[in-house]
């Protein structure tokens, strides 16, 4: 599984070539790195950080969450790597390295090239997110349309087949229906179809099931799954649930406040966290609980982006904070882990170029060695 | 299709009857035209001669049963100032004013949707600001002041264009001037408003995100759902011009349904205001039949619900 080492020509040669040409990728190669990301706000109040310093990397054929509460970033670190960031937001620093491209060094023209074949986006709520005045056929056809300048008949026969692939019946007709004739779950394929259109590197899928309900969620995720490996995608998943990320992903990064606070392998992370907001998500999740016993929760809310403290942004809400905490901020460093001991000692940081054998366990945190899952 | 139609032009019959019975009585509250059309010594015997033989010698309710009689015939009546027939009058100055009318707002809206949609590509921006300014002054100009002010400066002072009359293209330019400038002055905001909030929508998002470029968002994406309260109101804006050209009519002596209202009023020539009225109701009522079916074009959300097997 994890031998992606050997493979760093193969990857490095397909870094140089267009991004609509490479549909194929060898599964755990990295797709995306990205490195220091910053994305600033315009505020009446002056600019606030909403994302700093984040980095992490997506690798074929896996899944890599995003995990958070509301407001921590993560749909804004999302928007930032798809490149359609509100007006009032800048990209203040950082490298979107895509296949060997930086995005992030691109010009807006430049990068629309890369909109639809590189990466692909997926919103929470299908109804907002599809243009209520226009057949999906259309919109499914657009992609084709500007990408590989097909005319409209071309375009709908590419939309059927979309279609056909997330498992929308009866596509021949419903390519003419407008979004409002959809069930909330068919419209969530079609977005997710519009995103895959053109079989990019990268799929985000940011919170995609959260307007649907249970049983279609499930669905949606096997979708999804289904796509990853059909594509040898790598799927960005941004969502607040931790079953999910659970079930779904092979990595996680944990952020708060605008910064990933803990990232690594979900199985590690999730059975050995070394960052006390981790351990406490993971604590607030009920489980075996008796009937009338008291949940558990994280005391007090995340900071406001106007007032971020100096020291560590978790400070507020910490149990184990100490002075130093509030003096100096922590950085995201490698942590071992005592559940994979053996490859432990491998994993770096916040990878230069080349890329690490797995994705790196790291933790922010001055006590990330004493935190204990005990 | 043809069902709602048919439903809407029912609709319309009940507030035309209003329409014509309210006419009715105003028109005859301003007096007895026998005065007016007789010279000022005539005698009794001839005011009361004038006065039975058009008919207004009757009671009132009388004279409006006759004359609703006379519509279901298409029977009009005719003009006591020329004899002619009160609806082939209508029908004659019409055209002059809806060529003015649909000038205009075509002038208007195709005006307004660039400075619009320029303005709202960034809110707050100086293009923003600029025509905020441009189109609130356009939009708070009153016509008569400006028909005034622009004969004065471009027909007298200046000589280029004529003072009134339909003498060439050079005649319609302040006529068009004075009208546009009110409803462009109002287009531009309401365009600007809802392509900010379209701009906004996530649908804007994921259309950036399948690669489509800033022009083919605005133009494709945006603006078909900013198209509607432009709608709206441009239709109303049009509803306004077919009925209040009466002001820039007169003032430019354009032989339309606006100068034949006023005319007819000043004459008492009640079968022609009358028809003059009647005629820009049913205009009216067929231009809001229009705009409701260009809802149902721009968005199929609105569209009748059309049974599916």
């Amino acid at each position: 599984m994890k031998t992606a080492a050997e493979q760093a020509p193969v990857k490095r040669s397909r870094a140089a070539e267009a991004p609509a040409a490479s549909s194929e990728a060898k599964a755990h190669d990295v797709v995306l790195q990205v490195r220091d990301l910053a994305v600033d706000i315009r505020t009446h109040r002056g600019t606030v950080r909403a994302v700093n310093s984040v980095g992490f990397e997506a690798r074929a054929g896996e899944t890599l969450a995003l995990l958070g509460e509301s407001g921590c970033g993560k749909s804004m670190t999302a928007k930032a790597l798809a490149g359609i960031m509100d007006p009032v937001c800048d990209l203040a620093d950082g490298q979107i390295v895509l296949n060997g491209t930086d995005l992030a060094a691109l010009s807006a023209k430049e990068r629309l090239k890369f909109a639809g074949p590189g990466l692909g986006i997926v919103f929470q709520d299908a109804l907002t997110a599809l243009n209520p005045v226009y057949t999906v056929g259309t919109q499914l056809g657009e992609a084709f349309r500007i990408h590989r300048g097909l005319n409209a008949r071309q375009a709908r026969a590419e939309a059927i087949d979309l279609m056909k692939r997330v498992g929308i019946p009866e596509p021949e007709s419903r390519v003419n229906s407008y979004p409002h004739q959809f069930s909330g779950g068919m419209r969530q394929r079609i977005l997710i179809a519009m995103a895959v259109a053109l079989n990019p590197r990268l799929l985000i899928a940011d919170e995609p099931t959260t307007a649907l309900d249970v049983t279609v969620q499930a669905q949606i995720m096997q979708l999804l799954r289904t796509l990853r490996e059909e594509g040898q995608m790598a799927v960005i998943l941004i969502t607040h649930d931790l079953a999910v990320v659970a079930e779904e992903a092979d990595s996680v990064a944990v952020m708060y406040a605008g910064n990933v606070v803990e990232s690594g392998p979900v199985s590690e992370v999730f059975a050995d966290p070394r960052h006390p907001y981790t351990k406490g998500l993971l604590e607030s999740v009920p489980v075996h609980l008796e009937r009338g016993a008291q949940l558990k929760s994280i005391p007090g809310s995340p900071p406001e982006l106007h007032d971020i403290p100096a020291g560590c942004v978790y400070q507020s809400r910490c149990p184990l904070v100490q002075d130093i905490c509030r003096a100096e901020r922590p950085a995201l460093r490698p942590v071992t882990s005592p559940v994979n001991d053996a490859d432990a000692g491998t994993a770096t940081a916040n990878v230069p170029s080349g890329g690490p054998s797995r994705p790196a366990r790291t933790a922010a945190c001055h006590f990330s060695e004493e935190i204990t899952n005990a | 299709m043809l069902i709602y139609l048919r439903k809407r032009i029912v609709s319309s019959a009940l507030p035309l009857v209003v329409v014509i019975v309210g006419v009715f009585a105003l028109a005859r509250m301003t007096g007895n035209p026998a005065s007016l059309y007789l010279p000022l010594n005539a005698t009794q015997q001839m005011r009361d001669d004038f006065t039975a033989r058009n008919g207004l010698d009757q009671p009132l309710l009388v004279q409006m049963a006759d004359y609703f009689g006379g519509v279901f015939r298409l029977d009009f009546g005719q003009s006591l100032r020329t004899g002619q027939d009160a609806a082939a009058m209508a029908l004659r100055a019409f055209p002059a004013t809806l060529q003015l009318a649909a000038t205009t707002m075509v002038l208007a809206v195709l005006l307004a949707l660039v400075v619009g949609c320029w303005a709202a590509l960034k809110p707050n921006g100086i293009a923003d600001r600029i025509s905020s300014f441009v189109s609130m002054a356009a939009a708070s100009i009153p016509d008569f002041w400006l028909a005034i002010v622009g004969i004065w400066v471009f027909a007298i002072t200046l000589g280029w264009l004529p003072t009134s009359g339909v003498s060439g293209a050079s005649a319609w330019v302040l006529p068009i001037a004075t009208l546009l400038l009110r409803p462009f002055g109002v287009l531009v905001q309401i365009v600007r408003g809802s392509m900010v909030s379209a701009l906004s929508e996530p649908y804007i998002k994921l259309a950036r995100s399948r690669g489509a470029g800033e022009l083919r968002v605005v133009t494709h994406h945006a603006l078909r759902n900013a198209a509607a309260p432009a709608l709206t109101v441009a239709g109303d804006l049009t509803v306004g011009l077919v009925n209040g050209a009466v002001v820039v009519e007169t003032i430019f002596g354009w032989p339309g349904i606006g100068k034949l209202m006023i005319d007819s009023i000043l004459q008492r020539d009640f079968a022609v205001l009358q028809a003059a009225v009647l005629l820009t109701a049913v205009a009216i009522f067929a231009l809001n039949i229009l705009i409701d079916m260009g809802y149902a074009l721009l968005d199929a959300r609105v569209r009748p619900v059309t049974v599916k097997a």
